[in-house]
């Protein structure tokens, strides 16, 4: 275990550099969550009829989707698919380490650096000047905490498994753009999933998507009520539990017809 | 008892084939062509503890599948392999505890970090203990000399510096075999003998047992006292250095740097093997005529800038071996 916590913090000290891009991104973000914010100004000043959520939760959950996205956005580790290119991946297995967990633990330094750099300001300037709420409860609060770290476990397996997946195709972008697409949208990124349609309801709640974002924004929001919170977060484990499983039946077959370039 | 034993070891790749230009790119996509290529075809040998072997061929010879199946990376279609006592692709991580490897052409370093914060990192991966770890790290330090590097990011590292760094990281878990994958490549000559001088003082000292690859043959005369040569996945020669050049031929290289370009030479015992502008290349038989004779008559007979006696380079053995053995 202490080897796979060396690794990460490694990967997570080497990111905290990258200084000058949280800035920039941050500027970014919350530009984008405030033409969102006024999206939705205008929607529910428009709309009559009764929403899912009210305007101060779809605010709420706008901004934490806006200081949280880098746990679902970041994509394949891209020097380990440099290494699968260059043929060089194999050298991975010299480490007395399991290979699964040595890219688990970089995948989620590779989302828990970035977010935290970019959450903590992004949080006091949104709760300062945007609207965002302080956490409907006390119980609201502590069960976001929780379920936000577990849509970094289940973000870095699914990134885990797509970095995987590179073993066979090795210019696989489009598997993985694909991926993210679905993750964009379902994970409730662009439109909160309660304003999706009824019939969309039981697919969206399936979907191991909602676990990266929907689910602890609606905790935050007490738009899923506290009782609830260990049946979502239940929700979230199970998927990461799947996907790893996946990702590790997949990185033993990998390994097993790997073509090492070289005499 | 053996370190190393290896017997029989096959192992095959299948390589997809397509006819070149646009008509076989189409074809490619309805179907391909696969080819086997024997990376290993029955390649057996024993390494003891404390033995330096140097393990040469050509590119794309077996070397380095031979490294990754001893250390577990890769799984041989057939024939049995031990380290250490152990099957190294069914006890891979156990295994890597045990084994230290080094790539001249790739380092093992983190990049973005000072060497000492990968050195600490490598103590967390191999579980060395603390008090172990330290007296180790500081004699590597010591014996290597890189005080006064250790703090700079590995990438702004000049690659004598790099190397030397990953010789010390690949020891920190006091491994009992040693991999050394073209340690010397692209180094200056100052640095390549600090690597060697080191190797050759681990494998004394330490009975640290070392297995080299190399296209250096100055590398391979330095430090080896046995050879393997390997082609076409399979070896051809295994003996120390001098068994191995007698096998083949005794011959020596002199190439002469002449004052004149339009001076030819000629001598009765020597036979030119090549010109290029004022240098002039002759080999000859040092059972025949001895170096020093030929030389003071060579200095004699014409006007000589600069001259050296080499050995044959390792292609040209390798080429002669593998020439012999299809004969």
């Amino acid at each position: 275990m202490r080897g796979y916590w060396a690794i990460f913090s490694a990967r997570f000290r080497t990111l905290l550099q990258y200084r000058a891009a949280a800035l920039a991104g941050l500027g970014t973000q919350i530009f984008w969550g405030w033409v969102r914010v006024m999206v939705f100004y205008a929607f529910y000043q428009s709309s009559l009829a009764a929403q899912p959520m009210t305007y101060e939760q779809v605010v709420s959950y706008i901004w934490l989707g806006q200081a949280t996205l880098l746990i679902l956005l970041v994509g394949v580790d891209n020097d380990i698919v440099a290494m699968i290119r260059s043929g060089t991946v194999a050298y991975e297995m010299l480490r007395p380490m399991d290979v699964y967990s040595l890219w688990y633990a970089r995948a989620a330094a590779a989302r828990v650096a970035p977010v935290l750099m970019r959450a903590v300001p992004m949080f006091i300037l949104a709760g300062l000047f945007f609207g965002l709420q302080p956490p409907a409860s006390f119980a609201a609060g502590c069960l976001w905490a929780v379920a936000t770290a577990a849509s970094v476990l289940l973000a870095s397996a699914l990134g885990t498994l797509m970095t995987v997946t590179m073993l066979w195709t090795i210019a696989g972008d489009g598997i993985v753009r694909i991926t993210y697409s679905a993750v964009f949208i379902f994970s409730g990124s662009i439109i909160p999933l309660p304003m999706f349609p009824a019939w969309m309801q039981p697919l969206l709640n399936f979907l191991p998507f909602r676990g990266m974002a929907d689910i602890p924004f609606r905790l935050y929001t007490g738009n899923i009520p506290a009782s609830e919170g260990v049946i979502v977060i239940a929700h979230q484990l199970a998927w990461t539990i799947f996907l790893v499983i996946c990702g590790r039946w997949f990185i033993a077959r990998g390994a097993r017809r790997l073509v090492v370039q070289g005499g | 008892m053996s370190l190393i034993r290896v017997e029989n070891l096959v192992k095959t790749f299948s390589v997809a084939e397509r006819a070149a230009g646009l008509w076989g790119a189409f074809k490619g996509l309805a179907y391909r062509r696969h080819r086997t290529v024997r990376a290993l075809d029955g390649v057996s040998f024993t390494i003891d503890p404390g033995e330096l072997v140097g393990y040469i061929g050509p590119n794309g010879a077996g070397k380095s599948t031979t490294v990754k199946t001893l250390s577990g990376i890769l799984v041989p279609d057939s024939g049995r392999c031990e380290v250490l006592g152990r099957t190294p692709w069914k006890d891979r991580i156990a295994n890597a505890r045990d084994i230290g490897v080094v790539f001249g052409q790739r380092t093992q370093l983190w990049w973005d970090l000072p060497a000492i914060e990968s050195f600490d990192l490598l103590r967390d991966i191999y579980r060395v203990p603390r008090t172990d770890y330290i007296a180790t790290r500081d004699q590597l330090i010591e014996r290597l000399d890189l005080g006064s590097f250790l703090d700079v990011p590995v990438r702004q590292l000049s690659l004598g510096q790099r190397m030397r760094c990953d010789l010390a990281a690949s020891l920190l878990h006091r491994p009992r075999l040693l991999y050394l994958d073209e340690p010397t490549i692209g180094l200056d000559a100052v640095s390549k003998l600090a690597v060697r001088d080191f190797v050759r003082s681990m494998n004394r000292e330490r009975q640290l047992t070392v297995i080299l690859t190399t296209h250096d043959m100055d590398d391979i005369e330095a430090l080896c006292n046995r050879v393997m040569v390997i082609n076409e996945g399979r070896i051809l020669s295994d003996g120390t250095l001098e068994d191995l050049r007698k096998t083949v031929t005794t011959e020596r290289w002199l190439t002469v740097d002449l004052l004149d370009e339009t001076t030819n030479i000629s001598d009765p015992d020597a036979q030119v093997i090549g010109r290029d502008g004022a240098r002039v290349t002759l080999r000859f038989d040092p059972e025949r005529i001895p170096a020093a004779a030929l030389i003071s008559r060579i200095t004699a007979q014409y006007a000589v800038r600069d001259l050296f006696v080499e050995n044959p380079p390792i292609e040209q053995i390798i080429a002669r071996i593998y020439a012999e053995q299809k004969r």
